[in-house]
C-alpha cells in the first residue's frame, strides 16, 4: 500500500478545494488536494453562472479563457410569461458571467498548484482513518492501487456528496424538502437572449426554476431543478425538463450537444462544519445559496477563511476543534446569515402557486425592481398585493 | 436497491442525499452497503431514473 503523509489534505479539486489548498499551501502547509476524476472541472454539475464582484476578494484574476458569456443580470420569467429583469448589482452571486467550468476549475488548480500544493487525481477517499475518536487520514485508491494518506487536518471539499464529514461524524444530512435534483442539456440550434441569464419560475419545476444561461448566440445551458419531495417517480426530473423544452418555442428545436444532472443543497447553515483534525467547505458543507442554488462564490469565499485557517492551524500546531473555531466564525460571519435568510425565504418561495408567481412578478415588472433590494421587492408585494401579505408576514 | 449502469451518469446525487450514507461512488461504479434501509429515496431523485428497486 502507497502511504503518505502532509500537513494538509484536502478531498474535491471544484472551486471551494482549490481555492482552500491555495490559501493553505500559501501560508506555508504542505498540503495535498486529491480529486476522484482524472480531470478537473469534468464532468459538468452546475448550470456555470456567477457575478464577477467577489472573485477578487478570493484572489482569482479574471481571465477570458473561462468566460463564455456576460450578461447584464437575470431575467425572472413568470408562469404566464410576465418578466422583470435585475442588474448584476442585485442578482446576487450567481448572475453576470456564464463560465466554462472545465476550465475555471482548471485555472483554480493551477492557482493552487502554483502555491506550492500536490495535486493527485483518480484518487478516491473511501474511509476515513481514525485513532482515539480523532480523524488522522484517509484510505482509499489512487490510479488503481491503495493509498492511504496522514494529514494533520483534513479537508472535506468533497461536493454534493459530503461524505467525508459524514464519516467524520459531522452532521451534513439534509431533509427532502432541502434538496433539489437537476438535470441540464448544453443545447445549441437555439436562440437564447444573449443580455440576460433567464429563470422561470412555477410548476414548469416545482419547488425549483428552469434556467437558460446562454454560452454562444446559438448555445445555452437549459436545465431545470426540482424539490425531491416534489418528485414521485424514476427519471420525473429528466421529465420536466423534456416537456418543458418541448412547449417552449424559443427551445423546442435545440439539439443537445451535452447533459448533466446532480442535485444540491437549499438549506439551513449546518450547525458545525469542523471536528478535530477536520474542517468541511463549499457544497460538501451545505454552503449553497437556498434561493439561487449557487456554491461556487460561497464555496470560494469560505475556501479562503478554511485555507487560511488551516495554515495558521499548521503553524501552531493545534488542528483541534477548539482552535478551528476560528473557521467557524469567519465563514459564518461572511455567508450564516444571507444562507439562513435565503432558506427561510426558499421555504416560502417552494410553496406559491403559478396564480401567486403571475401576480408577483407583473407587480415587480411595472415597479421596475432595478432601483430594489430583495427587501424593498417584498415590500412592494405588499403593498400592491395584501392578498399575500399574510403567506409573506414572516419574511418582511 | 439495484442500479442500471446503462443510464448511470456518475453524478453523485444519491451519494450525498441517502440519509444513510449507505451508497459509494468510485468514480464509475456505485455501491450500496448494508446500512442501506432500501427508504427509495435515492430512486426518486436519480436524475435519470437509473435507480430501482430490487424486484422492479
Amino acid at each position: 500500500m502507497k502511504q503518505l503523509t502532509t500537513d494538509v489534505l484536502v478531498v474535491g479539486a471544484g472551486p471551494a478545494g482549490s481555492i482552500t489548498a491555495k490559501y493553505a499551501a500559501m501560508g506555508g502547509a504542505e498540503t495535498i488536494m486529491v480529486e476522484k476524476k482524472e480531470e478537473i472541472g469534468m464532468p459538468i454539475r452546475c448550470a456555470e453562472g456567477i457575478a464577477k464582484r467577489w472573485i477578487g476578494d478570493v484572489g482569482i484574476k479574471l481571465d477570458r479563457r473561462w468566460i463564455a458569456c456576460e450578461v447584464e443580470g437575470a431575467r425572472i420569467i413568470s408562469p404566464d410569461g410576465s418578466e422583470f429583469c435585475i442588474n448584476e448589482r442585485l442578482a446576487g452571486n450567481e448572475v453576470g458571467t456564464v463560465l466554462e467550468r472545465y476550465i475555471f476549475d482548471k485555472v483554480l488548480a493551477e492557482d493552487a498548484a502554483r502555491a506550492g500544493a500536490d495535486i493527485m487525481l483518480r484518487t478516491a477517499a473511501k474511509e476515513v482513518i481514525k485513532e482515539n475518536g480523532k480523524v488522522v487520514g484517509i484510505r482509499g485508491e489512487s490510479m488503481g492501487e491503495p493509498v492511504e494518506i496522514r494529514a494533520k487536518l483534513i479537508i472535506g471539499a468533497d461536493g454534493f456528496e459530503s461524505q467525508i464529514g459524514r464519516w467524520a461524524g459531522i452532521d451534513t444530512n439534509l431533509e427532502e424538502r432541502d434538496i433539489i435534483t437537476c438535470f441540464q442539456y448544453r443545447l445549441t440550434n437555439c436562440k437564447p437572449n444573449m443580455e440576460y441569464c433567464d429563470f422561470y419560475m412555477g410548476t414548469a419545476a416545482p419547488g425549483g426554476y428552469v434556467w437558460v444561461f446562454p454560452k454562444n448566440e446559438t448555445t445555452a445551458n437549459v436545465g431545470l431543478g426540482v424539490q425531491l419531495t416534489k418528485l414521485k417517480n424514476p427519471g420525473e426530473v429528466k421529465m420536466y425538463l423534456d416537456q418543458w423544452i418541448a412547449r417552449t418555442p424559443e427551445y423546442a428545436g435545440g439539439k443537445p450537444v451535452a447533459f448533466n444532472a446532480g442535485a444540491c443543497s437549499l438549506s439551513a447553515p449546518l450547525d458545525e462544519a469542523t471536528a478535530d483534525n477536520i474542517m468541511l467547505v463549499g457544497d460538501a458543507a451545505r454552503m449553497i445559496d437556498p434561493i439561487t442554488g449557487g456554491g461556487i462564490a460561497n464555496g470560494c469565499i469560505a475556501g479562503r477563511e478554511c485555507g487560511e485557517v488551516a495554515a495558521l492551524a499548521i503553524q501552531s500546531g493545534d488542528t483541534g476543534k477548539e482552535f478551528l473555531q476560528q473557521y467557524e466564525k469567519r465563514w459564518r460571519a461572511k455567508l450564516e446569515n444571507a444562507l439562513f435568510r435565503n432558506w427561510v425565504a426558499k421555504e416560502k418561495l417552494v410553496t406559491l402557486s403559478d396564480d401567486t408567481f403571475n401576480k408577483i412578478i407583473r407587480t415587480l415588472a411595472e415597479v421596475g425592481v432595478d432601483k430594489l433590494s430583495v427587501g424593498n421587492i417584498l415590500q412592494v408585494i405588499y403593498d400592491r398585493h395584501p392578498e399575500l401579505a399574510e403567506e409573506f408576514a414572516d419574511l418582511l | 436497491m439495484k442500479v442500471n449502469v446503462d443510464l448511470c451518469m456518475h453524478c453523485g446525487a444519491c451519494v450525498g442525499l441517502c440519509p444513510q450514507n449507505a451508497i459509494y461512488l468510485d468514480d464509475t461504479r456505485i455501491t450500496f452497503n448494508d446500512d442501506c434501509v432500501s427508504c427509495g429515496r435515492c430512486r426518486k431523485a436519480c436524475p435519470v431514473g437509473a435507480i430501482r428497486w430490487d424486484d422492479e
